[in-house]
């Protein structure tokens, strides 16, 4: 082919290379990039002073600093957390392991509404939880930070999991032997090998998190400038028909979130990179 | 020539035979009623009558499916392509929206059925805990420190906003009210809310079933459906000295019926809510009928109070959104100003 770029051009032993790749852009497209693009073009429509009105007013401010802060402090919580229960899931042997499992993937399969109903019965003043805690959960910023950590824990446990299965004994065991401390073979064998992981981890339950609204709307109390999300102003904007608006708050989103993405999957690049893999 | 005069005579013939004989099997008709969340009860109740009456007067059996959900979403659904024949919302605002965005139902719509189209209205009340504990009298008492006031967000429920806009008329029509006392008192009454869920159900679940707040701003067929469904023993009702008269309207959604071939039935559909059956219905579900003599029969059910319109004290809905609801309105600065 004339225009062949010898990336292209590489063989590989399965056939049907640019098929695949063209397919592949094809449902891209179709499923991620056109949907997508349909947010970007309605913005498109606002005069400039106009989209700063929507996306830069106080209140939708304060839902980004919530938005952004509970989803951060929610994975980060779930990395800490998410190793400890993978750590337990693939270390030890004890009854019922299969079902404590399983139960890692209940936040998937549970509609998020669901989710966010039983947390706010049970965080209520007046529920199990609640009445035993000295503050507000249920109906404060907290309640948004414990509905993302439940929807984002799976996605750490998930990620670590296989990767902790392969890791094998003896490397721990050789590091015993050449003297180092139990402290420094978790910090320098076992964490530089799962880094990558926990950061695949930490991006898919933050990522997560950013578009969390069914189960948040139901504990958050959704008051302004206090305890609002970013997605529930977009449904605020549209429930005023205001299409346009609630597009520019998604498109500021969008792009900030793809910028931490972005950032992030460098981060792991750079951590992989420097194991020298 | 004469072959084709003929084959087309067959064929008028033909379609005459189908259109003479179609009334004579009956059919089965679905309609589709998009209408806003706490009506589920009284159109349960209401569809099963009619499509007696239906089927009494025409032998055709009519199923009227329901879809329910937050009025402004629910319009937005039809002017997205949701084939409502009829739709039944809280606000005559959200129904101009599917008139003028979409085009689907001709302007003037308000004007086709008697009484502004409301064949029943309703107005807002508290509901507070057995024994009122804290004496909530009147809209005055939402202001009180150490009063914990629930309501839905305006900004999302159109019961809130019906809700938002009593309190607010309230204030306006006390003496020497204006319009910076009352933007003074809706402020200090929001400072007093706790939780803004984003539906009027929501906000009914949250000060019933999760026990937030000594008052709530319900609906008044709401506030009956609680006592009902959490026991008298639980809960109060209280009445204001005065509040809004809400009169959420109905219509038939032009485009989709002359589409799907329903518009006499769906037309018949509404006006039964206006029959005396239907308004029986409606009173039984706590929405004041506006027919006089079903509204003697259930005068006790519903405490004569004042009541005012949205036209006399805000001059209409859209003066009413724009000022108070939209995005910088008189609900945002509440919130923005401190």
């Amino acid at each position: 082919m004339a225009f062949a770029h010898p990336l292209l051009t590489r063989h590989s032993v399965l056939p049907g290379f640019h098929l695949a790749l063209g397919f592949t852009l094809l449902y891209l497209g179709l499923i991620v990039l056109i949907p997508l693009s349909a947010a970007f073009l309605k913005t498109a429509t606002m005069s400039a002073p106009a989209f700063w009105d929507a996306v830069a007013s106080p209140r939708v401010l304060a839902s980004y600093r919530l938005t952004f802060g509970a989803s951060l402090a929610a994975a980060l919580i779930n990395v800490l957390f998410g190793l400890v229960v993978a750590w337990v899931l693939v270390r030890y042997q004890f009854p019922a392991r299969r079902m404590v499992d399983a139960l890692v993937d209940l936040p998937f399969a549970l509609p998020t509404a669901v989710a966010g109903i039983a947390l706010t019965a049970l965080y209520a003043k007046n529920g199990w939880i609640g009445a035993w805690l000295p503050f507000k959960v249920s109906y404060a910023p907290l309640g948004v930070f414990v509905a993302l950590t439940f929807i984002g824990l799976p996605f750490v446990v998930r990620t670590v999991q296989p990767v902790l299965a392969d890791l094998r004994g003896e490397l721990e065991e050789a590091a015993a032997t050449l003297g180092a401390n139990r402290w420094q073979t978790f910090t320098r064998v076992i964490l530089p090998v799962l880094t990558p992981a926990l950061l695949t981890g930490f991006a898919l339950a933050f990522a997560r998190a950013l578009g969390e609204y069914g189960s948040v709307i139901f504990i958050a109390g959704n008051m302004p400038m206090v305890s609002e999300i970013t997605p529930l102003l977009i449904i605020t904007k549209l429930e005023q028909y205001d299409y346009a608006g609630a597009t520019a708050i998604a498109v500021v989103m969008l792009v900030v979130a793809f910028g931490l993405l972005l950032a992030i999957n460098a981060l792991q690049a750079w951590t992989r990179k420097r194991q020298g893999r | 020539m004469s072959a084709f005069s003929s084959a087309r005579r067959a064929a008028l013939a033909f379609a005459a035979v189908v259109v003479l004989a179609a009334p004579a099997h009956a059919k089965d008709i679905a309609l589709l009623n998009v209408s806003y969340d706490p009506t589920r009860e009284l159109y349960a109740d209401f569809n099963k009558a009619f499509a007696a009456q239906w089927k009494a007067k025409t032998g055709d059996t009519v199923i009227v499916k329901q879809s329910h959900g937050g009025s402004g979403k629910q319009a937005r659904s039809v002017i997205d392509g949701l084939e409502a024949d009829v739709v039944t919302l809280a606000l005559a605002y959200d129904i101009d929206e599917i008139g003028e965005r979409a085009k689907l139902i001709a302007p003037g719509w308000q004007k086709r059925l008697p009484h502004n189209s409301a064949p029943y209205t309703s107005t807002y009340v508290f509901l507070v805990r057995k024994g009122n504990p804290k004496a909530i009298k009147d809209w005055g008492d939402l202001v009180k420190p150490g009063v914990s006031v629930i309501t839905a967000n305006p900004k999302t429920s159109g019961g809130a906003r019906w809700g938002y806009l009593a309190a607010y008329g309230w204030a306006l029509r006390q003496p020497g009210g204006n319009d910076a006392i009352a933007r003074d008192y809706i402020a200090r009454l929001f400072a007093n809310v706790p939780v803004l869920d984003s539906g009027a159900r929501g906000s009914t679940v949250t000060f019933a079933e999760r026990g937030v707040g000594d008052v709530l701003m319900a609906w008044e067929n709401e506030a009956h459906l609680s006592l009902k469904e959490f026991g008298a023993d639980k809960l109060e009702i209280i009445y204001p000295s005065s509040s809004i008269l809400a009169e959420p309207p109905v219509a038939v959604v032009d485009k989709v019926v002359d589409k799907r071939g329903t518009r006499a039935v769906a037309q018949a559909y509404l006006d039964y809510l206006y029959s005396p059956d239907g308004q029986e219905i409606a009173a039984r579900n706590f929405y004041r009928p506006i027919d006089d003599k079903v509204a003697a029969r259930y005068a006790k059910a519903f405490p004569k109070i004042t009541l005012f319109t949205i036209d006399e004290v805000f001059g209409g809905w859209t003066q009413a959104q724009r000022t108070h609801f939209a995005d910088g309105g008189v609900f945002d600065q509440i919130y923005t100003r401190k």
